[in-house]
């Protein structure tokens, strides 16, 4: 009971921090409209609407990222990751808390993103939005534990795409499938298969990332 | 880390010269006693290097993550620096998986790249994975933290082989099938399969031979330079 | 496969043995180093301890 408390202590604290900023979600809301801006004119004259699908996918990552690189950021500057440690929580609590916040955030753009998607390719199925809301969990749970790392080093921003790229790689192919394929019964399957076990393993190895 | 080393059964000469012998004996094999291949003909010969070869850099990257285990877990001092130098070895063996992989599609199907190949494309996950190991290593500076965060991501990396296997696998049903496949033969005909067998066991030796003599390399490094502090 | 490639596949097959008795060698060299690092650490405990003076006490 009490590692539901330190969660949602440290999510709500995540959540207002943003409300009252309001930095990051504005940003990532601009960068996903942009990027399918810019997709129409990537897309040569006769190409599927497949493609488009496929792209939905490249562009929710790259807003993942993007929210992602600033994840940790305030923790780090302002040094309360140390006092998070000290506290008598269970390391991977913060970890939670903070995937739950940026799921959260990235939700927030997808319900703007996916209408707009709509608007500008063509419409979405049911088996998408699901695959989305999957992948999400994914995205999220591997992305703030890679930047959780990534805040501790010298490269900081250099370095969560290239961590987070090679891990994003069975998502999305998980959720272009579950977009595209006529039974996306088993891609969806394969994006909860994801989930679990790199949810596992994160709230396993968390602790060794905060502490030393 | 003191004078007092983790202490190896076989000496390290032994084991090059084991893999000196093995490797000449697996070449010879290959290429002067092995019959041609019915169906692919001359060519063929290279997969008994790039399989073994493929097989290899798997047990590199997951002997890499048994010492990431050990070190979080056990607190093995050495298991931090075996762990990074088995992740080399993985990703040089991985490098040679792509040459080699690439020459086959090449003189196979005329195309250096083939994404119909699952190993291969595994192959490039992984290197790009890898490849941000040693990126992430050397962004932070050396202690326990930096040792931390390799082993952690280098755990990932061992889950992340399956499940981009199966996500390669799904992933051809969508995108566009391409009209070459991939025949290695799976039942190898006698002479075959021991020739396989051999360039295997040939190539483990290897690669435990350089892990080897990387790990003394590193480790006498480290402590020439305890010696010039003290 | 014809003589000429036999002799281009020896050939490579020879180069490869060459490169793996380099690998040998540096094998043994790195076991001398191993040595004499050894040697090295032990003078160097050993010039520890002969610094320490004994004091009696009492």
């Amino acid at each position: 009971m009490n590692y539901v408390a330190d969660v949602r202590a440290l999510a709500r604290k995540d959540l207002l921090l943003e409300l009252r900023a309001r930095d990051t979600l504005p940003a990532m809301l601009l960068f996903v409209v942009a990027t399918f801006v810019v997709f129409h004119f990537s897309l040569p004259a006769h190409s599927s609407r497949l493609a488009a699908s496929g792209l939905l996918w490249v562009a929710i990552v790259f807003t993942a990222l993007l929210g992602l690189g600033r994840a940790f950021v305030p923790e780090r500057e302002q040094r309360v990751l140390d006092g998070l440690v000290l506290a008598p929580c269970d390391r991977s609590a913060i970890w939670v808390a903070k995937a739950i916040a940026t799921l959260a955030f990235l939700s927030a753009a997808e319900v703007v993103a996916l209408p707009v998607f709509a608007l500008f390719f063509h419409g979405l199925r049911g088996a998408t939005v699901a695959g989305m809301l999957l992948a999400d969990v994914g995205i999220c749970a591997v992305g703030t534990f890679l930047g959780a790392m990534a805040v501790a080093t010298r490269a900081r921003d250099l370095l969560l795409p290239l961590l987070f790229l090679p891990l994003a790689i069975p998502i999305v192919v998980g959720g272009v499938g579950a977009s595209v394929v006529a039974a996306p019964g088993r891609y969806l399957g394969f994006l909860a298969l994801y989930d679990v076990l790199f949810g596992v393993l994160c709230w396993a190895s968390f602790e060794y990332v905060v502490t030393e | 880390m003191g004078a007092v080393e983790r202490q190896y059964r076989v000496p390290l000469p032994v084991l090059a010269v084991a893999s000196l012998v093995l490797v000449t004996l697996a070449l010879a094999l290959v290429f002067f006693v092995v019959p041609n291949d019915a169906d692919q003909g001359f060519s063929q010969r290279i997969f008994y290097f790039h399989v073994s070869i493929a097989f290899t850099a798997y047990a590199c990257f997951a002997g890499g993550a048994w010492k990431a285990l050990r070190h979080l877990w056990k607190r093995d001092p050495y298991a931090d620096l075996e762990s990074y130098v088995a992740v080399h070895q993985g990703i040089i063996f991985g490098s040679l998986v792509l040459l080699t992989g690439s020459i086959w599609a090449r003189i196979s199907w005329g195309h250096w790249w083939l994404w119909s190949e699952d190993q291969l494309v595994l192959f490039l996950v992984l290197f790009l994975f890898y490849c941000a190991y040693f990126m992430l290593r050397f962004s932070v500076d050396p202690g326990p933290q930096r040792a931390n965060f390799s082993a952690v991501y280098a755990l990932f990396g061992v889950v992340l082989i399956p499940v981009s296997f199966l996500a390669i696998r799904i992933a051809k049903h969508f995108i566009h099938p391409v009209v070459f496949t991939s025949n290695v033969t799976s039942n190898l005909p006698g002479s075959m399969l021991w020739t396989y067998c051999i360039t295997q066991v040939a190539l483990l030796v290897l690669a435990y031979t350089l892990y080897r003599i990387e790990l003394a390399g590193k480790r006498l490094d480290l402590r020439l330079r305890e010696l010039r502090l003290a | 496969m014809t003589t000429a490639e036999k002799y281009v596949t020896a050939a490579y097959c020879v180069i490869f043995a060459a490169v793996l008795v380099y690998v040998v060698i540096i094998a043994l060299k790195l076991q001398r180093l191993e040595r004499d690092v050894d040697e090295l650490e032990r003078r160097e405990t050993k010039a520890e301890d002969d610094d320490r003076e004994t004091i009696s006490v009492g």
